[in-house]
C-alpha cells in the first residue's frame, strides 16, 4: 500500500519549525512547532490535529522536503478526526466518484487536463491553447483527488489516484498540462510523496501560459492595469511555480500590486472554512483579504482556481474590483477579450 | 343531451361549450395516476354571471359540476367522477385590482400565478405573492382552494391563509361575498373580525361552491434573494435543525430535499433556506444569524453548509422553479406524482426512511421534498415518484406505493394534502364523528342536490 | 408515426402556452379556442390517444391538429429536453392524416392546387412573374443573387406590392438580383407543415436541381417561410448555396448608409414573423433597418422577439383559415396589441403576416389608426 514519505529526523534537526510557526491560523513558537510535529509523526495526539484549518500552507513553509500537511491529514484519518462535517465529506466523496461520463478530445502526446471542473471548459478558448486543443480530458476519471486532504480522507486518494494515473497511462500521453493548479500539485507533489508513479510529465498551466505568451509576444498589448492575485491553497503544493504569476503579469503589462496578503502570506478564499467551521473564520479571512485588495488599489482580482473564483467573485465585485480568471486576463492582453 | 348543449351554448356562446370526444378525453384525466372519467360537457365561461347561470341550470337539471384551474394538483381533483360539466376557469384570468398600500390583489377565478407574478414585477416591484413551484399555469383560486403552499409559506402559512376575500357562486346559483368585502369595498380580510365563512369553501375542492374572485395578500419584495444549503447525513437531527432555523425568524422559504441522484445528493438531507434583503447588510445579517444558529451541528460534525455550485444557484432561485416540473421526465415518461401529507416536523426522520423503504420495495425513482410551513408548525413531506407513462407496470407499482403511503400517513398522525378520493374516504373514516357530521351538515345544506364536484368530501 | 416515442412524455404543465415572463398566453390556437385540446399539451395527449386507438380520427381532431400555426412558441418555452421536436410532432401527426387521406377539405384543396397549378391560387404558372412587369426587376440570368418570391408574393394582391417594393429597393441599393418568374416553383414550406411529405420532397428536389442547373450561388427570399424551408428542410442546400432573408441583406446596407435616407417621422412597432424570428433566430436585422431611418421611433409590443405573438398565418392557416373568424382570432389580437403601443405603423417582414394583419386592422376598424407596412415599403417612404 501507499505510505507517506515522512522523515521525522528532519523535524528533530529543523532550525525554524517554520511549518507551524508561519501558520496563519495557529499560534506556535519554534519549540512548540517542532514538538507537535514530532508527536504527530509518532501517532500521538496533538491539538494541531483539531485546530488545523487545511490551508495547505505548511507544505510550502517546510523548506526541508518533508510533508507536514500530508502528515497531519494521514494522522487525522488514522485517528478518525474529521475536519468537515460528515455529510460534507460524504458529498465530496460522491462528487468525485468516477461515473463513466468522462470526455476526451483528440488525444495527442501533450494534453490539457481539466480535471472535472466544468468552468475550465468555458475558460479554455482561443489562441493561447490552439496548439494543444482539442487534445484534452475531462471527468472524474481524470480528477486529481487532492481535495480530499481538506477532508482528511487520504484513503480515498490512495484508492482513486492510482486509478486516475492509470487512466492517463492508458492514453499514452507524455505531457499533461494541468489546467487546475491542484491537479499539478497532485502529480508533482502528492503522488510522489506517497510513492505513486506518475507516468507522464505534469506541466503547470502557468508555465504553459507563460511560454505561449512568449511565442505570441508581438501580439501582446500591455494592459496597464493594477491587479491583485488570489492565491489558492493548492498553489502551496507547487510553490516552485509561483514565480510564474509575477512573470506573466510582467509579460502582459499588468501591475501586480504589492499587498499584505501575498506570496507566503496569502489568504485562502475561505469557502472551505465555511464548510469546516462555519461563519466567523470565513467571514474574517474574506474581509481581510478583500480589504487588502481594495487598500492596495487593485482594479482587478485575478484567480487561478475556479473554486476561489466562485467563492469571491461577487464579493470583490461589490467592492469595486473586477473579478477575472488569469486565462481571461491573458486573453485580454492578446486582444481576444 | 342536445338540449343541454343548447342551453349551455345559450349561456356561454356556441364556441365555448364542447361535448366532443377530444375535449372529453383531455378533461377526463390529469397527469397523475388517478383513473380517468369523462365529462359530458366542457365549458369555458368568461364571467361570473355565466357561471351563475350554468350553476342554476345544472342545479335544476341535477347535472354534476366540476370547476377546474390548470389541473396540476396531480391527485385527480378535477376528474369529473360522475361526469357532468367541467368548467375550465382559465378564460377568467384578469387581475382586477392591486391595493398597493393594503398589500392585497383581487383576481378572477382563473387567473394564473404566472400572470400575477408578471404583473407585479412590471408594475409593483416592491410586492410579491406566495408563488408555488407548480407550473405558472396553476391558478391562484385553485391553489388556495386546495390549501396549496408557496415561497412565503414558511413565513406566513398556507397560501389559503393568505386569502383576504372571496366571491363564490353557491350551488344555489347565488353570488356570495366572503370576508370584509361583504360589508366594505376593501378586500383585506377573509373573515376576521366577522365569523369566518371562508372555511365553508377553502379546502372543499369546489364541493360547496365555485370561486369566481379571490383576493390574496401581497408581501414585501426585497431587492436581493439568496439561498444556502445545510446538509446532514443524519435524518434524526433534521427536526432540531429546523427548530433552530425557524427560531431565528430570518428565513424566507425553508425546503428540505433528499434523493439518491445525482451523485452529489446521495446519502444526505439538504436543508435549503432562502434569505432576502434590500441591502447587503440586511441579507448578510440574516445569513450570519442562521449560520450561527446551526453552528452547534457543525462543531459536532453532524451538519455543514455545502458549497453551492455556481450553476445550481440560478436554478434554485428561479420562481417558479422549472426544474420541479422537469422531475416528470426523470423516467423519460412525462409522469410525476407525489403524496405530500401535512405532518409535524418531528416526523421527518421516519418519513425519510419510509420513502427509501418504499422506493426499494417498489423499485421506483424517488425524491423526498419538504416545505416547512409557518415557522415549523408543520411540514409538507412529499413522497415523490417519477414514472413512465408508457410503462403500465411502473405506473401500477407507483400506485401501490401511494396506497401504502396513504395508510402510513394516518399512522404517523399526518393529514392528507390534496387528498385523492380514496384518501378523502380514509380521512372521513378516521375523523372525529362530530367533525364528520359537521362536514356532512355543511355539504348537505350548501349543496342539497349534490351537484358540486360530487364524490369529493362526501360523508355517507 | 415519427417521434412516436416522445408523445407520452408531455406533462401537460402548460409552460408551452406562455411567454417567457408568463404575462400572457402566447399560443395562437389556445388564445382563440381556449380549450386545452387546442394547446400544445392537448395536442400531445390527443395524438397519443389517437395512436393508442383511444380516440378516433374525426373532423374535430383534424381541426385541432391543423389549427396549429407552427409558430414554435411551445418549442421556445417547453421546459423539457424534447421541446425542440414539438412542432415536428404535430407535423408528423398531420402526415399520418394526410397519408390516410382524412384531412379537412381546405387542407386537401390547398395541396391539390399546389400539385396541379403549382400555387394555391389556381392561377396559371406562366403568370407567376407578372407582378414584376414594369419594375426594374429582371429575370434571373446569373446575377449575384436569385431573388426568390414564393407563391404568396407572386399572386396575392397585397403581397405583390411588397415584392415590388423589396425588389426595387434591393436594386436601388446596388444589389444584383434576378427572379425566376414563371420558372419559379413553390418552396413547399406549407406543404411540409401540412404533412404532405411526398409532395414536399418532390418540390425540394425540383427546386434544388433548378438552382444547381442555373448555377445559383446565393438566394434572397422575400418570404420567411421560403427562407425557413431552404435553410432547414431542403437537404444539403444550406451548405451549397448561401440563403438570406431580404432584411439580412438590407440591414448592413442601411447601417453603412449605402442607401441615403431622409427623415420620416413615425412611431413604428415591429411584428416578428415566426419563421424569421423564433424558427431562425433573426430578430435584429429588421430592427436595424427601421432604426436607421431618421425620425422613426421604434416601440416594442409586450410580446416581441422570442415572445412574439403569431399572426395566425403559419402552419397553412393562411390558406385554411382555421384560426380565422371571431374576436379572438390571433391576427385580431395582434392588431390590438400593436394598437396598445401607440404606434401608427405595424412593420412586417413577411407577406403572409402582412395580409393577416391588414385584414385584422380592417375588421377591428382601426384603419385610421394603424397601417400595416413591409419594412421595404417603410424605407421607400424615407428615400431621398
Amino acid at each position: 500500500m501507499y505510505k507517506l514519505k515522512f522523515d521525522n529526523n528532519l523535524c528533530e534537526t529543523c532550525p525554524t519549525g517554520d511549518c507551524l510557526v508561519k501558520c496563519q491560523y495557529m499560534d506556535l513558537h519554534k519549540n512548540e512547532a517542532i514538538a507537535e510535529m514530532i508527536k504527530i509523526s509518532k501517532g500521538e495526539d496533538s491539538f494541531v490535529l483539531d485546530d488545523c484549518v487545511t490551508c495547505y500552507g505548511c507544505e510550502e513553509y517546510c523548506k526541508r522536503g518533508n510533508h507536514p500537511f500530508y502528515l497531519i491529514t494521514e494522522m487525522r484519518q488514522k485517528k478518525g478526526i474529521l475536519t468537515a462535517p460528515r455529510a460534507i465529506t460524504k458529498q465530496w466523496i460522491n462528487i468525485g466518484q468516477p461515473q463513466g461520463k468522462f470526455r476526451t478530445g483528440d488525444i495527442k502526446k501533450k494534453i490539457l487536463s481539466f480535471g472535472f471542473m466544468p468552468e475550465l471548459l468555458q475558460l479554455v478558448q482561443g489562441r493561447l491553447f490552439d496548439d494543444v486543443m482539442p487534445s484534452y480530458v475531462f471527468g472524474q476519471e481524470f480528477f486529481c483527488n487532492v481535495v480530499y486532504i481538506h477532508f482528511a480522507t487520504t484513503s480515498i486518494i490512495k484508492e482513486r489516484l492510482p486509478m486516475v494515473l492509470n487512466n492517463f497511462r492508458k492514453l499514452g500521453v507524455e505531457e499533461v498540462v494541468c489546467m487546475h493548479d491542484e491537479c499539478f500539485g497532485a502529480f508533482a507533489s502528492l503522488a510522489p510523496a506517497y510513492g505513486m508513479e506518475v507516468p507522464f510529465k505534469p506541466i503547470h498551466y502557468f508555465e504553459y501560459l507563460y511560454n505561449r505568451l512568449i511565442e505570441l509576444k508581438n501580439e501582446i498589448k500591455p494592459l496597464n492595469v493594477k491587479v491583485a492575485y488570489q492565491r489558492p491553497c493548492s498553489s502551496r503544493l507547487s510553490s516552485d511555480k509561483h514565480h510564474f504569476v509575477s512573470d506573466i503579469m510582467q509579460l502582459i503589462g499588468a501591475d501586480l500590486v504589492d499587498r499584505k496578503y501575498q506570496n507566503e502570506n496569502a489568504l485562502c478564499c475561505g469557502d472551505m472554512f465555511g464548510m469546516l467551521t462555519g461563519y466567523d473564520l470565513r467571514h474574517d479571512v474574506q474581509k481581510r483579504n478583500i480589504d487588502d485588495m481594495v487598500n492596495s488599489g487593485a482594479e482587478y482580482c485575478f484567480f487561478n482556481c475556479p473554486a476561489c473564483q466562485s467563492a469571491l467573485a461577487i464579493k470583490v465585485a461589490k467592492r469595486g474590483i473586477k473579478p477575472i480568471h488569469i486565462i481571461d486576463l491573458c486573453r485580454m492582453a492578446i486582444g481576444e477579450k | 343531451m342536445s338540449d343541454i348543449r343548447l342551453s349551455l351554448a345559450e349561456i356561454v356562446g356556441e364556441d365555448c361549450v364542447s361535448n366532443r370526444e377530444e375535449e372529453a378525453y383531455f378533461y377526463a384525466r390529469d397527469p397523475g395516476l388517478m383513473p380517468a372519467h369523462k365529462p359530458d360537457y366542457v365549458v369555458v365561461p368568461k364571467t361570473t354571471e355565466e357561471i351563475q347561470k350554468i350553476v342554476r341550470f345544472a342545479s335544476k337539471e341535477k347535472i354534476p359540476i366540476v370547476p377546474m384551474g390548470a389541473g396540476m394538483a396531480l391527485t385527480g381533483l378535477i376528474i369529473p367522477l360522475k361526469g357532468g360539466i367541467v368548467i375550465d376557469m382559465k378564460r377568467m384570468n384578469k387581475i382586477l385590482e392591486v391595493n398597493e398600500k393594503g398589500r392585497y390583489v383581487i383576481v378572477e377565478g382563473g387567473t394564473s400565478h404566472g400572470a400575477l407574478k408578471s404583473c407585479l414585477e412590471k408594475n409593483y416591484p416592491r410586492l410579491r405573492h406566495s408563488l408555488p413551484d407548480a407550473p405558472p399555469a396553476a391558478t391562484i383560486a385553485a391553489n388556495v382552494m386546495i390549501h396549496g403552499q408557496g415561497r412565503l409559506t414558511q413565513q406566513y402559512g398556507f397560501n389559503s391563509d393568505m386569502v383576504t376575500g372571496l366571491e363564490i357562486v353557491l350551488p344555489s346559483g347565488e353570488i356570495c361575498k366572503i370576508g370584509s368585502c361583504s360589508i366594505s369595498k376593501g378586500w383585506f380580510s377573509k373573515g376576521a373580525p366577522l365569523p369566518d365563512l371562508s372555511g365553508l369553501f377553502l379546502g372543499w375542492f369546489g364541493a360547496t361552491g365555485i370561486i369566481t374572485k379571490v383576493a390574496i395578500k401581497l408581501y414585501p419584495k426585497k431587492k436581493m434573494r439568496d439561498v444556502d444549503i445545510f446538509i446532514t447525513d443524519n435524518e434524526n437531527l433534521v427536526p432540531d435543525m429546523i427548530f433552530e432555523i425557524t427560531h431565528t425568524e430570518m428565513a424566507e422559504d425553508v425546503l428540505i430535499f433528499t434523493q439518491p441522484l445525482p451523485m452529489m445528493f446521495k446519502d444526505n438531507h439538504h436543508v435549503s433556506y432562502y434569505i432576502t434583503g434590500d441591502t447587503d447588510e440586511e441579507i448578510e445579517f440574516k445569513r450570519k444569524t442562521i449560520w450561527k444558529s446551526l453552528e452547534c451541528f457543525i462543531k459536532s460534525k453532524d451538519g455543514g453548509f455545502m458549497s453551492v455550485p455556481p450553476v445550481m444557484k440560478p436554478t434554485l432561485l428561479e420562481m417558479p422553479q422549472r426544474s420541479a416540473s422537469r422531475l416528470a421526465d426523470v423516467k423519460r415518461g412525462g409522469g410525476f406524482e407525489y403524496s405530500g401529507p401535512i405532518v409535524l416536523v418531528e416526523k421527518y426522520p421516519e418519513c425519510s426512511r419510509k420513502l427509501v423503504e418504499l422506493s426499494g420495495k417498489y423499485d421506483l425513482a424517488y425524491s423526498g421534498m419538504v416545505r416547512i410551513i409557518d415557522r415549523g408548525h408543520s411540514m409538507m413531506f412529499a413522497f415523490a415518484f417519477a414514472f413512465n407513462r408508457a410503462n403500465s407496470d411502473m405506473m401500477d407499482r407507483t400506485r401501490n406505493a401511494f396506497q401504502e403511503i396513504s395508510d402510513y400517513v394516518l399512522k404517523i398522525g399526518g393529514v392528507y394534502w390534496k387528498a385523492t378520493v380514496d384518501e378523502q374516504r380514509l380521512a372521513i373514516e378516521r375523523m372525529d364523528p362530530n367533525t364528520r357530521n359537521l362536514m356532512k351538515m355543511i355539504k348537505n345544506n350548501l349543496d342539497p342536490n349534490g351537484i358540486m364536484n360530487p364524490g369529493n368530501w362526501e360523508v355517507n | 408515426m415519427k417521434y412516436e416515442e416522445i408523445v407520452h412524455r408531455c406533462f401537460r404543465c402548460g409552460y408551452c402556452k406562455f411567454t417567457s415572463d408568463y404575462n400572457d398566453f402566447n399560443c395562437p390556437s389556445y388564445r382563440k379556442f381556449y380549450f386545452e385540446s387546442y394547446a400544445p399539451g392537448g395536442r400531445m395527449w390527443l395524438i397519443r390517444a389517437w395512436l393508442n386507438d383511444e380516440i378516433k380520427n374525426s373532423d374535430h381532431l383534424q381541426e385541432i391538429l391543423f389549427s396549429c400555426a407552427t409558430c414554435a412558441n411551445c418549442v421556445e418555452h417547453c421546459v423539457f429536453t424534447f421541446s425542440e421536436d414539438l412542432v415536428n410532432i404535430f407535423i408528423a401527426a398531420r402526415e399520418e392524416m394526410v397519408n390516410k387521406g382524412i384531412i379537412p377539405p381546405p387542407v386537401r384543396d390547398y395541396l391539390k392546387n399546389i400539385n396541379i397549378s403549382g400555387n394555391p391560387y389556381k392561377e396559371p404558372a406562366e403568370e407567376r412573374g407578372k407582378w414584376a412587369e414594369g419594375s426594374a426587376i429582371q429575370p434571373y440570368n446569373n446575377q449575384e443573387y436569385l431573388f426568390y418570391i414564393g407563391c404568396v408574393g407572386s399572386y396575392d394582391e397585397r403581397a405583390k406590392k411588397i415584392a415590388r417594393a423589396v425588389g426595387n429597393l434591393l436594386i436601388q441599393a446596388g444589389v444584383s438580383i434576378g427572379i425566376l418568374g414563371a420558372r419559379e416553383l413553390c418552396d413547399g414550406n406549407e406543404v411540409r407543415t401540412l404533412g404532405e411529405m411526398g409532395l414536399f420532397q418532390y418540390l425540394a428536389e425540383q427546386n434544388t436541381s433548378l438552382f444547381k442547373e442555373l448555377g445559383v450561388k446565393k438566394i434572397i427570399t422575400l418570404d420567411p417561410h421560403a427562407f425557413n424551408a431552404f435553410k432547414k428542410d431542403y437537404p444539403g442546400l444550406e451548405g451549397e448555396i448561401e440563403i438570406y432573408h431580404y432584411t439580412q441583406i438590407l440591414a448592413p446596407l442601411l447601417q453603412s448608409k449605402k442607401i441615403p435616407l431622409k427623415e420620416y417621422r413615425a412611431t413604428i412597432t415591429y411584428h416578428d414573423p415566426c419563421y424569421l424570428g423564433r424558427h431562425n433566430g433573426e430578430y435584429e436585422a429588421p430592427r436595424t433597418i427601421l432604426a436607421s431611418i431618421p425620425g422613426v421611433e421604434l416601440v416594442e409590443m409586450d410580446q416581441n422577439g422570442e415572445n412574439a405573438f403569431c399572426c395566425g398565418g403559419g402552419g397553412g392557416n393562411f390558406f385554411t383559415d382555421i384560426l380565422g373568424g371571431g374576436n379572438d382570432s390571433p391576427n385580431r389580437i395582434r392588431a390590438r396589441q400593436a394598437l396598445d403601443t401607440g404606434a401608427q405603423i405595424i412593420a412586417i417582414a413577411c407577406p403572409q403576416c402582412a395580409k393577416m394583419l391588414d385584414d385584422a386592422v380592417k375588421i377591428e376598424e382601426l384603419e385610421d389608426k394603424l397601417e400595416v407596412l413591409d419594412v421595404a415599403e417603410i424605407i421607400s417612404r424615407a428615400l431621398s
